[in-house]
């Protein structure tokens, strides 16, 4: 995790930059991003025809020619400005400025560790495909890469490979099993029909990932081993920060559960269960459910909450002392923050996921209303309404809120104690 | 008009059927027709084949039955017959080869359109009973080789022609390069988080037509929208195996489709011609999820350019000369009821409409869509020659082009034409909307 310590944090208001004025020096500007600490905006320009720059705070990256393409403009959370550009026809990513040494015929989903040290993406090269870890391709390649990941502490890359060429149509060659999963290069030696949705140990040693054994029967594998039951349909598996242990949502007959190394943890059965999440303590596990068609909530062990909604329950997310868990409900197509069951009774055009202040007692949310966006901290709107905003982030004593906005076309930074909301 | 014969094989070869169906036991046959019936369907499926009394009224909805020369075997109830009701007569208990000839039935003969179903005084719905022979057959291990293909792609992609990742992105990158020519500061903005509405599309259309994708970019360029596409699997919108009764990827590639929308937080999902692939996010795939309806809005292309042109943000230059007729797609205009917005589109942008007869939610189907074109070139024949009674329907508004919002609908009318030797060429709305809207000049 990045430590926001040493980010500024007296600073009431900063006007970092204008972003008008920079429209007056390129073709275009692209939608700007703001550096976690809320120092930086940067985005995307147009200075000539086909010819691409990255603007940081109203200046040009200095670079030897100008980017031919240039999309996914992102900060690390580290604050490095990243982006995936191509010259002279060749792909590679370039971080503040500075490329990685080897280019590729195309590189795209770009992904960060939790500390941003380390970046890794997918590439390819004439035809053959692999990830590439700052810099560094994987030695293999194969003929074909989906689901990539990233280990959280950036050790280790991985992905869906493809280990046998299919021809057109070879329905029954695909059925003996054409493709597994990939650890920096190195495949499993077992193949399955599909594998999908790959999640890392939290020290990035061990690979869990979603399989199909045949047309009908599903399962988890761990460092290529399935587990012995197989289900109906399986979802992401995740690994228990403590115990080790890999616990998934599973289809049996009687409807949606969790399982744990392949048994059943939960008594409760449901229309759907999925986005599973484990509490910072390990003790609790909680996951998105419908408890009957088409409604909505989140159960945290296997009990539900009496709310529940219509279209959709999105980004659920524990506090961090593992006592509560807030989502997104939504119903008619009106969003609503959910804390521990209760529903705030703002209604929103859209919400962003919820942040928790460290002491777990405060709320706050990136939200839209009316075409503008702000922030809604425990069911208060901020006064402050914006053409864009980033998600907030609470000061580590909790009592301040970084809010970074764009208000009337220039990005500012300020620092907003929490009484204020 | 005479319309010339197309001469169809008496025995149709189709790997994916004949070696399932070497490969498929008894045991498991009544395993899976166990499983289907008492854990997946069982009541309705019963209550509709019990309930039929073959009154022969849902005959003359089908497309087939009309085609064939009223031959029984091709109605609603003659398919059901030789399918469902066997299978429940006899107690589960058949042959590998029905199983095959099921397969076939169910997967080429019947489009599951649900025109049947509009006429049948007991409510009766043909093409679910069709969709649950599917699915047994899927279960079996016997389905047409070409849209099991088409449905492994779904499974290994999340798109429905083996499109890889990096291929997806470079043609949206390679489009917006080429319409920048016509409007130089043209985007394509890849997952833009927080905009208006994401726009998705089907497996084809980057495959064979992306020049789909540049007129729609355009479209949404000159009227000023806030949207994106996600650069990650989910951006298609189109579902094969909603067609073969592999219900659990459907279902996941449902998935994988709305939650792109949700990780990009947009209020809605603009999706383009397609009917099959309403039909798949709006009632089968989110319903097997559990989501009783989309849990991101779905506007179907026709809504939307209704919504462009009554809203003004796209302008008619100079209405389109040729004369037009329209193809109602089943899916979403049984489905979703949009057939007069289609008519105030294409009056907007044409100026010599005419319809075809019967119309609206009345429309003969294709004959391509429900999957049957997807079952590929060993059908091709038999699937013109069971959709005469279409281009005769076509041949007789005499117009020049065919409008068919649709991309199922739009392949499988093009064999007709061809097939028919009908003198017209069909076309997109976009198609049309691109040609005649007021551009911005370059400059
Ligand atoms: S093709 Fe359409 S009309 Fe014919 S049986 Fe199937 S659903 Fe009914
Ligand atoms: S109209 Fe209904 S009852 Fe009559 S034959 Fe058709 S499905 Fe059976
Ligand atoms: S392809 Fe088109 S007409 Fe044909 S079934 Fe689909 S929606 Fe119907």
């Amino acid at each position: 995790m990045v430590d926001s310590v040493n980010w500024d944090w007296t600073t009431g208001e900063k006007l970092v930059s204008d972003i008008n004025e920079w429209k007056a020096s390129y073709n275009w500007v692209e939608e700007p991003y703001a550096s976690p600490d809320g120092e930086k905006v940067a985005a995307i320009v147009n200075t000539d025809e086909a010819e691409f720059n990255v603007c940081e705070n109203g200046k040009a990256w200095e670079i030897e020619a100008p980017f031919e393409k240039a999309w996914c403009l992102r900060f690390s959370p580290d604050g490095r400005l990243t982006v995936i550009a191509s010259m002279d026809s060749a792909w590679t990513v370039v971080a503040d400025g500075e490329p990685w040494e080897e280019s590729y015929d195309f590189v795209w989903d770009m992904r960060f560790s939790e500390d941003g040290k380390t970046i890794a993406a997918a590439a390819q090269q004439e035809g053959e495909y692999m990830m590439v870890k700052d810099g560094v391709p994987w030695e293999n390649s194969f003929g074909f890469i989906t689901c990539m990941a990233l280990s959280p502490g950036g050790e280790n890359t991985a992905a869906t490979v493809q280990t046998v060429p299919l021809g057109q149509a070879e329905v029954f060659k695909f059925q003996k099993g054409c493709y597994t999963a990939a650890v920096n290069g190195d495949a499993w030696d077992k193949n399955f029909v599909n594998v999908w949705n790959m999640s890392f140990s939290p020290d990035g040693s061990k690979l869990a990932a979603e399989v199909r054994l045949n047309l009908y029967d599903y399962t988890i594998v761990v460092d290529g081993q399935p587990w012995e039951q197989t289900f109906g349909c399986v979802w992401e598996p995740i690994f228990h920060p403590e115990k080790g242990t890999v616990v998934s949502p599973v289809r049996t007959a009687e409807g949606w559960t969790i399982a744990e190394d392949g048994n059943i943890i939960w008594d409760s059965r449901f229309a759907q269960v999925w986005h599973q999440k484990i509490s910072p303590d390990g003790n609790k596990l909680a996951a998105i459910v419908a408890t009957e068609f088409g409604r909505w909530t989140v159960a945290v062990d296997g009990k539900a909450w009496g709310v529940t909604f219509g279209d959709m329950v999105t980004d659920a997310v524990f506090s961090p002392d593992s006592s509560r868990v807030a989502c997104i409900g939504t119903e008619n197509q009106i969003y609503k923050i959910v804390v521990d069951g209760k529903v705030w009774n703002s209604e929103f055009d859209m919400i962003w996921k919820p942040v928790f202040s460290p002491d777990s007692k405060d709320v706050i949310v990136k939200i839209e209303k009316d075409g503008k966006r702000t922030f809604a901290l425990n069911n208060k709107i901020w006064n402050r309404m914006c053409d864009e905003v980033w998600d907030p982030v609470f000061s580590p004593d909790g009592s301040k809120i970084l809010c970074r906005t764009v208000e009337d076309g220039k990005y500012y930074r300020r620092i907003v104690p929490v009484s204020e909301f | 008009m005479v319309l010339p014969v197309i001469k169809v094989e008496d025995k149709i070869i189709d790997d994916g059927l004949d070696k399932g169906m070497e490969k498929l036991t008894q045991d498991r046959i009544e395993n899976v027709i166990d499983q289907v019936m008492s854990g997946e369907t069982g009541a309705r499926l019963k209550a509709y084949v019990e309930t039929c009394v073959h009154c022969g009224l849902c005959s003359d909805a089908c497309h087939a039955y009309l085609s064939r020369d009223r031959d029984p075997k091709f109605s609603p109830a003659g398919k059901v017959k030789r399918t469902m009701s066997v299978i429940l007569k006899k107690g589960g208990k058949v042959t590998p080869a029905f199983i095959r000839d099921a397969s076939e039935i169910a997967s080429t003969e019947c489009n599951a359109c649900k025109r049947c179903a509009m006429y049948c005084p007991f409510g009766i719905d043909p093409a679910y009973i069709m969709l649950v022979v599917r699915r047994i057959c899927h279960l079996c291990g016997v389905t047409p080789l070409y849209i099991q293909d088409t449905a492994h792609s779904h499974a290994v992609t999340q798109n429905q022609m083996w499109v890889k990742e990096d291929e997806w992105i470079d043609t949206l990158q390679w489009q917006e390069e080429d319409a920048r020519e016509e409007m130089p500061n043209l985007r394509i903005p890849l997952d833009k988080e927080g905009a208006d509405f994401m726009y998705s599309v089907i497996g084809p259309e980057p495959k064979f037509l992306a020049g789909l994708i540049y007129q729609a970019a355009y479209i949404f360029n000159v009227a000023g929208l806030n949207w994106t596409m996600p650069s990650f699997p989910g951006w298609d919108n189109s579902d094969m195996a909603m067609y073969t009764g592999d219900n659990e990827i459907m279902g996941r590639n449902k998935r994988f489709h709305f939650e792109a929308a949700q990780r990009l937080k947009v209020k809605r999902i603009v999706m383009g011609e397609c009917g099959h692939a309403f039909r798949s996010v709006y009632d089968m795939g989110n319903r097997w999820l559990s989501w009783a309806m989309p849990p991101v809005p779905m506007v179907h292309a026709i809504e939307f350019y209704y919504e462009l042109l009554t809203t003004g943000k796209i302008k008619v230059k100079e209405k389109y000369k040729k004369s037009v007729t329209l193809h109602d797609p089943c899916n979403v205009v049984r489905g979703r009821g949009l057939h007069e917005k289609a008519r105030y589109v294409i009056n907007e942008l044409c100026e010599d409409f005419r319809e075809m007869h019967p119309n609206r939610e009345h429309n003969y189907c294709c004959n391509a869509g429900g999957g049957v074109i997807n079952c590929g070139p060993p059908f091709k024949n038999k699937r013109v020659a069971n959709n005469r009674v279409k281009a005769k329907q076509c041949a007789d508004t005499g117009a020049e082009i065919l409008i068919t919002p649709c991309h199922n609908c739009h392949s499988g009318m093009e064999d007709i034409v061809l097939g028919y030797k009908l003198d017209m060429h069909v076309k997109f709305i976009s198609d049309i909307m691109y040609e005649v809207m007021e551009k911005p000049e370059i400059g």
